[in-house]
């Protein structure tokens, strides 16, 4: 096992037990904003399909990026828009 | 490479990593929810900013061309859909998520591949991670879309031999990830292994009924966190490694709140239709 991946093992862990904490006592109404807004979160992984999209010239691995970098957007612009729309809508309710 | 603007690069993830985890902190709690989405808005606004400073991209074209579509798509679909949809528009967006991250792991295999260097044990491990984890969730996050729209039927679906098929499935990965152990530079077993995981993704989601679909839907959003880490492991990226595993624990915790909102225990939802029991009947759940 390389150091690189056994270092990644640590900062994995570690970060697990930060999510793991961070979540507790989530009223019902928040279950699918939390959700959602977690998700955008996961669309993190553009910054992977940006570093393998601009590398070279174009070859497979561009290309795959390129589509990597379209999905992970429409996760993150979509994921933090919806969960805005949804968490706006409550406010709402609470002011009637 | 210029050193202040790698320390700059570095301390900009560090600064995302801890905005996602206040981000998510505030979005548990409902005065400070949108405050909070808005947080993690920004750290990933940050993130997305210091890696295009990176040096390591030189060309532009497509990822602008990229980033304008995506963005397009996201914006007009969160805009349009109905309040009601919402489940199934996380689901979707999760999916595509779930699907970038599987993309950059096959993307990365390649890029190994063209320059015929030794693929090391750590690498195809890796790689083989971020395909199953990516591929189980971009097909089951569809199938869930697919099902809380009404577009196939919301019950749970099972069929004869369903167990033995989903095991041979499983072995069939097994005897691909090994022959890719052995022989590192086989695209042919690498796609193999993607189709599989694709098919895995509907296998699990096909046994359970419409109305646990957003339990369901939850689950997938941690694995596609965990997906997300997978290719920072791939990339040597912490920021992206801490991202993912944030998502990927604090959606299996939120996956286990929402299970107990139902009275309903993670295993119950997963496995009834197995039992022979019938879960609840699609639309109009939540």
């Amino acid at each position: 096992m390389s150091p690189e991946l056994l270092t990644g093992l640590v900062v994995f862990v570690l970060a697990s037990f930060v999510g793991f904490e961070v979540i507790n006592k989530v009223p019902p109404t928040l279950h699918t904003p939390l959700m959602s807004g977690s998700n955008a979160i996961s669309g993190i992984a553009v910054v992977g399909a940006l570093l393998i999209a601009g590398t070279q010239d174009w070859n497979v691995t561009t290309s795959l990026g390129f589509f990597a970098v379209i999905l992970a957007t429409i996760n993150v612009v979509g994921g933090f828009l919806v969960t805005d729309r949804m968490l706006q809508m409550f406010k709402k309710k609470e002011a009637k | 490479m210029n050193n202040t603007l790698l320390t700059g690069i570095e301390l900009s993830y560090l600064v995302a990593a801890a905005l996602f985890i206040v981000g998510l902190k505030k979005l548990g709690s409902p005065a400070t929810a949108r405050q909070g989405n808005v947080i993690a808005a920004v750290g990933m606004l940050i993130a997305i900013v210091a890696t295009l400073i990176d040096q390591s991209i030189v060309s532009y074209e497509l990822i602008i061309v990229g980033i304008v579509i995506g963005s397009l798509i996201g914006a007009v679909t969160a805009q349009k859909v109905a309040m009601t949809e919402m489940p199934q528009m996380v689901g979707i967006f999760n999916g595509v998520g779930g699907a970038a991250s599987a993309l950059v792991a096959v993307g990365e295999y390649w890029r190994l591949l063209d320059k015929g260097t030794n693929i090391g044990f750590d690498a195809v491990l890796i790689a083989i991670l971020g395909i199953l984890i990516g591929g189980v969730t971009f097909t089951g996050s569809i199938l869930a879309f697919a099902k809380l729209q009404g577009l196939v039927s919301g019950s749970p679906v099972t069929f004869p031999f369903q167990q033995p098929f989903n095991a041979s499935l499983l072995l069939a990965f097994l005897a691909g990830s090994v022959y890719l152990f052995i022989h590192p530079t086989s695209p042919e077993i690498l796609l193999a292994l993607v189709a599989i995981s694709l098919v895995f993704g509907v296998m699990f989601v096909l046994p359970i009924g419409g109305g646990d679909m957003p339990v369901v839907i939850s689950l997938l959003n941690s694995f596609s966190g965990v997906a997300a880490s997978v290719v920072g492991f791939i990339l040597y990226n912490n920021m992206l490694i801490i991202a993912g595993a944030l998502v990927g624990a604090s959606g299996l915790i939120l996956t286990q709140i929402m299970c107990k909102a139902m009275n309903r225990s993670l295993t119950s939802v997963l496995f009834t239709a197995f039992g022979g029991e019938t879960s609840g009947t699609g639309n109009g759940a939540t």
